[in-house]
């Protein structure tokens, strides 16, 4: 193909009004890595969250004080009962700890909430132990955040992914309703063009872009955080390309009647949704009752990010992915024949 | 020689039932190679349709459309398309691209064609090759979309509205590129609500109105056709006791073909001036009425169209 190919203009034409675009670069790259670093640093599990411990004041409440302090897994603060209970209710406090004249040790907390949970277990462990508990079976505790089981590291695939279907979807569906509106693909089926060039024009344009949008992000979370790549570059840049591609078909068809900027931006968050929501960037898909997963599994995120996860965390081969492939193929590919039978160029 | 553009019973409806609108309704059209034909009308008079269905963008309801001695969806459009050029009326390219970026774009759409850079320069554009498409003035958009047309090196340019909304500058620089390419032969169909700009460009005129050709010649054939050689406008004043003069009061001059009543008072037909001007001031003094105004202009497309419609072209 030479560099007078209607396919290629067509993709440097898009490239260079894309590269114009300060704004778009920032939601493409700057965004993105802001949220990285931004939960890559409120998720740190480098060190465990303590626990929060509030005594109420009283005749008992020295020894309480006592037997936790010297211990760094409590953060302990004396407080009155109001206040206390204030605290409890505004979540400032997991547990509150209330010791009687009677010897008694009362908990308040919310047992619907697991922190509070954990707090409870090992606030009551710690006091029992204090006050003389013996325990049968003596154990070590062997703490282990190794790299590649940390949340950030579960994240950053799954913001890879997040992005490749935004710039997709996004990239794809904007442009198109912009040309349509100022009435350029109509120009253009003036010429002697190919329709079809035209649409895989689009959609190659996102096989120049994912590069980097992906790059960007693996290599910073790698250096900032030391998120590990275990498994090979090429089978990533693979999976990334047919995800790419795959949303490109998807915007191309969310695209191929809309007439106004509001009607595309609505299509394009309501197919988006269901996939921010569902397709584990933030949790694992895995947590959507069974009843569920049928959908969950069958949204192109969902495998996209599955598939991303398995090579870049778990470093497994190609092969073993063809499942999240042949779903990713057969959303983009139904979705370029929709698009080209449906799209209206007027 | 040979017909380029031919037409035939085009009719084109929007909607159906008691709604549908004929946008078009039984247009007929030749055009012949090295033609500069122009397509004169008011807005919604149904020119735009009729030129996108000519170029193939839309598909006529009834009707019969060649180009070249090709009709549209044979499996030939590429071959027409390969040969034509067009500007719409009102298509933006990306603001983010320089004017030689879009022409380099459009030129890799045809087999053969210009280099980018001649078609700037047949528009005087060249200065501007490197120049992005939001720093450039309304006219100088109106002649990269020229530029664009002619990238293929067509032999038939469709120019839709091509001026609407330039300044009188910018207007004037159009024309002369728009005579540069009749002068290399090139056929041009365009359309326009300007009378002055079909007068001065086209050889041949149609008169466009509710979807249909109502006159079709030469301006200058037009003009002595329908609205005779010249007009004289003038008003009257009359102290009441002689009567209120009306149009048929001067219709009946020598040289008078017809007279009308106009905003300002009343516009009348002359063909020859020196003989229908001092009938017109004798018949004033015989009726006891004071001459208030009076103005002689040879006559132009616009009366055409008053005439044959009794309306004025921009009335809508």
């Amino acid at each position: 193909m030479n560099s007078h190919h209607p396919i290629v203009q067509l993709i440097l034409a898009n490239i260079r009004g894309y590269l114009r675009e300060p704004e778009a670069i920032f939601w493409t790259y700057g965004f993105p890595l802001l949220m990285v670093v931004g939960l890559g640093i409120a998720f740190d599990t480098s060190k465990p969250n303590p626990v929060l411990v509030d005594v109420v004041q009283g005749p008992g409440s020295g020894r309480i004080i006592e037997a936790l302090s010297g211990n760094d897994f409590f953060r302990i603060h004396p407080e009155s009962e109001a206040d206390a209970m204030q605290r409890l209710r505004r979540n400032r406090t997991q547990i509150v700890a209330k010791l009687d004249s009677r010897g008694v040790c009362e908990y308040y907390f919310d047992p619907s909430n697991p922190d509070a949970r954990t707090a409870r277990a090992a606030l009551d462990d710690a006091l029992q132990k204090a006050w003389g508990r013996q325990d049968p079976l003596s154990v070590n505790d062997r703490r282990q955040t190794v790299p590649g089981a940390r949340y950030v590291d579960f994240l950053v695939p799954g913001l890879i992914g997040m992005n490749l279907m935004g710039g997709g979807m996004w990239g794809v569906g904007f442009m198109l309703v912009d040309m349509r509106i100022k009435k350029l693909l109509k120009r253009m089926l003036g010429t002697p063009m190919k329709r079809p060039q035209l649409l895989l024009a689009t959609i190659g344009t996102r096989a120049v872009f994912f590069i980097p949008e992906m790059f960007v992000l693996l290599l910073t979370a790698h250096w900032i955080f030391g998120v590990p790549v275990q498994g090979s570059i090429v089978d990533i840049v693979i999976i990334a390309l047919i995800g790419s591609l795959s949303f490109a078909g998807l915007g191309l068809l969310a695209a191929s009647r809309a007439q106004r900027i509001e009607s595309i931006t609505g299509i394009l968050n309501l197919t988006m949704f269901p996939m921010w929501l569902c397709s584990g960037i933030f949790f694992s898909a895995d947590r959507f009752p069974a009843a569920m997963q049928p959908f969950v599994q069958a949204l192109p995120l969902t495998q996209l990010i599955n598939a991303l996860r398995a090579v870049i965390l778990e470093g497994v081969a190609l092969p073993s992915q063809t499942l999240p492939i042949l779903v990713l193929t057969a959303w983009g590919g139904v979705s370029f024949l929709l698009a080209l039978k449906l799209f209206r160029w007027n | 020689m040979g017909t380029i553009i031919f037409c035939e019973r085009l009719t084109k409806r929007y909607g159906s039932g008691d709604k549908a609108v004929d946008a078009v309704n039984g247009l007929d059209l030749a055009v012949e190679t090295g033609e500069c034909f122009g397509l004169l009308g008011p807005n919604g008079a149904g020119k735009t349709t009729t030129v996108e269905i000519l170029e193939g963008l839309l598909n006529p309801t009834t009707g019969r459309v060649e180009l070249f001695g090709v009709a549209w969806g044979r499996g030939r459009d590429d071959e027409i398309r390969q040969r034509m050029g067009m500007t719409l009326q009102d298509s933006r390219f990306h603001e983010k691209l320089s004017c030689l970026e879009i022409l380099t774009l459009f030129r890799s759409f045809y087999r053969d064609g210009l280099q980018p850079e001649d078609a700037l320069n047949l528009v005087s554009l060249g200065e501007k090759a490197k120049a992005w498409v939001r720093n450039l003035s309304g006219g100088q958009r109106q002649r990269l979309a020229v530029a664009v047309a002619l990238v293929g090196d067509p032999d038939l340019i469709f120019l839709d509205e091509p001026t609407t909304g330039l300044d009188p500058q910018a207007r004037r620089q159009f024309w002369d590129v728009i005579g540069d390419l009749k002068s290399r032969g090139r056929t041009i169909l365009l359309t326009t609500h300007y009378m002055d700009e079909a007068e001065l460009l086209c050889d041949r005129v149609a008169v466009v109105d509710h979807g249909r050709i109502i006159a079709q010649d030469s301006p200058r054939n037009l003009i002595s056709r329908f609205a005779g050689e010249n007009i004289v406008e003038f008003s009257v004043n009359s102290n009441g006791s002689n009567g209120i003069p009306v149009a048929s009061d001067f219709a009946d001059l020598d040289e008078v073909s017809q007279c009308q009543t106009d905003s300002e008072g009343f516009s009348m037909t002359a063909s020859q001036v020196h003989i229908a001007i001092p009938a017109l001031l004798e018949r004033v003094s015989e009726r006891g009425w004071r001459l208030n105004r009076l103005t002689t202009r040879h006559a132009n497309l616009e009366d055409v169209f008053v005439t044959l419609t009794g309306r004025h072209l921009r009335d809508e």
